[in-house]
């Protein structure tokens, strides 16, 4: 008798430990997405307009389609205070939950690192638009990692030929100083690498000051960038408080906000409105349009918050970072819509969503009829490809609000794809991986 | 190093001023811990929780949280005035009296319950939205010094240096010239002692977190300008830490001069030094400062030196 409960836990413990051997509860037959988010915390101004717009969009896709292709989607909210063992823990937490995950958003790039290798065995997709890590953008290495749109490197190689093309060329940058001012974490690391060899490219300088977190008092660093160092331009790479902290020690210093250049991390509503008057001119980049004029969000509106069920105070709409949210929820929804087309239409698992991830296409088509236009750029994924390499758009805070300044600038995909690989195989011989063949 | 301040010793200078008004700002916040622990012995850890509280209400009622009136800035710090100091004195009497004659690590686990709550209540009450305050102080550089002498010194801070100044001195005032200063004194050095005295010492204490909340106001839009409202707000209390360590927990005159201390040697450290160190070294800085000081002079540079005889 105790050797049969021996071989059965044995076995179960094996089961475990296989890949793919998620243990998944019954599936209701609802589509069930997990909303990671953090609604509390020093970081809770930008968790709650991610988690409350995916939200809407999950909410409004089943008022308005009765949710996609016929199954509802069904969600449930983990609050992770944007702390990596949280973010670890809801993954443990909602892995099998209600059918398994379909995919994971850690929102948080510390969390994409803690999950990464739990995923892959898991084989649950893990979602990571806009943010790292950047060299899982080589699928043949990392087949359950997406960081999609457009990867932390190339939106720095966007942001270079921005600030080329505000000095009047690219070959008006050589002898140039940029300061890369980051927040003291696997985020605010990620783009030095690419910005030093850019800096060997364009003939530019470019030192970096790291802010220890939140960032609340940066006076020194910005006494050196604008007493000692006489930067020609700045680029913030910070993420909240460390954001108008920034803006308003610029100010104090003397320093120009139109020389600052946030990544899309630091271009939000919630960046600019605290420091007031010295957030003027600043400038940052971002991957999403925001607004409230795109269909998609006058259908939120329409189906959602006027029956009073929205999750946020509708003056939140259309903000950036709750616009970021709506394109969020529009990549998994119709990722999971283009998994049901090759699956059938049923409540799709994590293995099923890679596969159709791999051949996900956002055509300018498809974001038209999504109702998305300006808001989702077009981009589309490959087994090799988990990037997509869109456009970044440039923004300005003016007058209370942020104005696009110019078109979309392409990224130089050229430049990043091979450092990405190098990376990518840098990890896969670490890790005594063998790449797949795409 | 040495050679970056021959270089550019307009540049040492300016960065050391620079760091004199950071550390008073860090001194606004250790005040209040210091008023506590002088009176009641009580390391306060709620006491960046009460400066996020107090910012986010007022900042709250300045929009029109309350009933959808907009409040004037002078009545709504008026309106959190009252409120912070019903808050401390319900802390006093909910969470503290009930604890009276427990040992002080259980009266600082108190504490530690209290910040969380205060966070959380502050966040349920107000919104976890990042806030404007605008204050009227302009924080652009003082023109006229930056023209005579190419330094640049925010005309916000040194505001907020001369308020600091203000409230060091209405706290020392306040704590040798009144009645009731001279028995928080009192009730500091002996609680038991002074009770037998006639000081009541429920009395006492429901003045000092009173008047702990007060001083988070100050703090709490001072720094709520400079920061803008947020949660960050009470992480402030990690600022303190090393103020209070290196000046002595029951010091006013220690904390100030501690504040100092840790603000220009934190800036002077980053600029100079931390270059050698790949930067971002200010935050732990003043932690070895502070161990440095512990090893010394454990009572830290003002602090009481106890004399215990077994």
């Amino acid at each position: 008798m105790a050797l049969r409960k021996l071989a059965t836990a044995l076995l179960a413990a094996a089961a475990l430990g296989l890949p793919g051997a998620v243990q998944a509860q019954q599936n209701d037959g609802t589509q069930f997405m997990l909303v990671n988010a953090y609604w509390t915390g020093p970081f809770a101004a930008g968790g709650s307009a991610f988690g409350g717009g995916m939200i809407d969009y999950y909410r409004m896709l089943n008022e308005r389609d009765g949710g996609i292709n016929g199954v509802k989607l069904s969600w449930e909210k983990c609050e992770t205070q944007y702390q990596n063992d949280r973010i670890v823990e809801c993954y443990e937490r909602f892995k099998g939950h209600n059918g398994g995950l379909a995919l994971f958003h850690p929102m948080s790039t510390g969390g994409a690192y803690a999950v990464l290798e739990r995923a892959q065995k898991d084989l649950i997709p893990v979602i990571t638009i806009g943010y790292g890590r950047t060299d899982a953008s080589d699928g043949r290495v990392f087949p359950y990692k997406f960081p999609m749109l457009t990867n932390y490197w190339s939106q720095n190689t966007a942001k270079i030929r921005f600030m080329g093309a505000q000095e009047g060329g690219m070959d008006k940058l050589k002898g140039k100083k940029i300061a890369n001012v980051y927040l003291e974490s696997a985020y605010g690391k990620e783009t030095i690498p690419v910005l030093d060899e850019q800096a060997k490219r364009y003939g530019f300088s470019v030192q970096h000051f790291a802010v220890a977190a939140p960032g609340l008092d940066q006076k020194a660093v910005w006494l050196q960038i604008a007493r000692q160092l006489r930067a020609d331009w700045v680029i913030l790479r910070g993420w909240g408080v460390m954001n108008p902290a920034a803006l308003k020690e610029a100010e104090r210093v003397g320093f120009a906000r139109e020389k600052i250049v946030g990544v899309w991390w630091s271009g939000s509503e919630e960046d600019v409105v605290p420091a007031g008057d010295a957030a003027e001119g600043y400038i940052s980049a971002a991957f999403n349009g925001s607004g409230t004029h795109f269909p998609v969000i006058q259908d939120v509106i329409k189906h959602v918050y006027d029956k009073g069920n929205g999750e946020l105070p509708r003056e939140r709409l259309g903000q950036v970072f709750y616009a970021r949210a709506m394109v969020w929820a529009i990549i998994s929804a119709e990722a999971i819509r283009d998994a049901q087309a090759m699956f059938g239409k049923r409540p799709v698992v994590g293995k099923e969503v890679q596969q159709a991830l791999e051949k996900f296409a956002m055509t300018p088509e498809r974001v038209k009829k999504l109702g998305a236009e300006g808001l989702v750029p077009p981009f589309s994924l490959s087994c090799k490809d988990h990037e997509g390499g869109a456009a970044v758009r440039f923004q300005q805070w003016k007058g209370g609000k942020w104005v696009p300044i110019g078109d979309w600038v392409a990224v130089d995909k050229d430049m990043v794809r091979p450092m990405i690989e190098a990376s990518a195989a840098a990890y896969a011989k670490e890790k005594s991986l063998t790449p797949r063949s795409c | 190093m040495l050679e970056m301040i021959y270089l550019d010793p307009l540049f040492a200078i300016e960065v050391v001023v620079s760091g004199l008004l950071s550390g008073i700002m860090y001194s606004l916040v250790a005040l209040g811990f210091a008023l506590i622990f002088k009176a009641s012995g009580i390391f306060n850890f709620a006491q960046g929780a009460f400066v996020l509280f107090a910012a986010l209400t007022l900042v709250s009622l300045i929009e029109g949280a309350l009933f959808g009136v907009k409040l004037p800035l002078l009545l709504a710090a008026a309106v959190t005035l009252v409120i912070m100091v019903v808050y401390g004195m319900a802390v006093e009497r909910l969470v503290l009296r009930p604890l009276i004659n427990q040992s002080l690590i259980i009266l600082f686990m108190a504490t530690i319950g209290l910040n969380f709550f205060t966070e959380g209540f502050a966040q349920m009450l107000w919104g976890a939205q990042v806030k404007r305050l605008d204050l009227g102080i302009p924080e652009k550089p003082w023109e006229g010094l930056r023209l005579a002498t190419g330094i640049t010194l925010s005309v916000f801070e040194l505001v907020a240096a001369a308020i600091a100044g203000v409230l060091v001195l209405g706290l020392t005032l306040f704590f040798s010239k009144t009645t009731t200063g001279r028995a928080l004194r009192a009730v500091s050095d002996d609680n038991q002692a002074a009770m037998s005295v006639g000081i009541p010492l429920q009395h006492i204490w429901a003045v000092v977190w009173a008047v702990a909340g007060i001083i988070a106001l100050v703090a709490g839009m001072l720094w709520g300008a400079k920061l803008g409202v947020q949660f960050s707000l009470s992480l402030l209390a990690l600022k303190a830490l090393p103020v209070l360590i290196i000046g002595g927990f029951d010091s006013i005159v220690g904390v100030i001069v501690a504040g100092l201390i840790v603000g220009a040697s934190e800036k002077f450290a980053e600029v100079f030094v931390g270059p050698y160190f790949g930067g971002a070294i200010e935050n732990w800085f003043p932690y070895v400062l502070a161990t440095v000081v512990l090893l010394i002079k454990p009572q830290g540079l003002f602090g009481e030196k106890i004399i215990e005889r077994v």
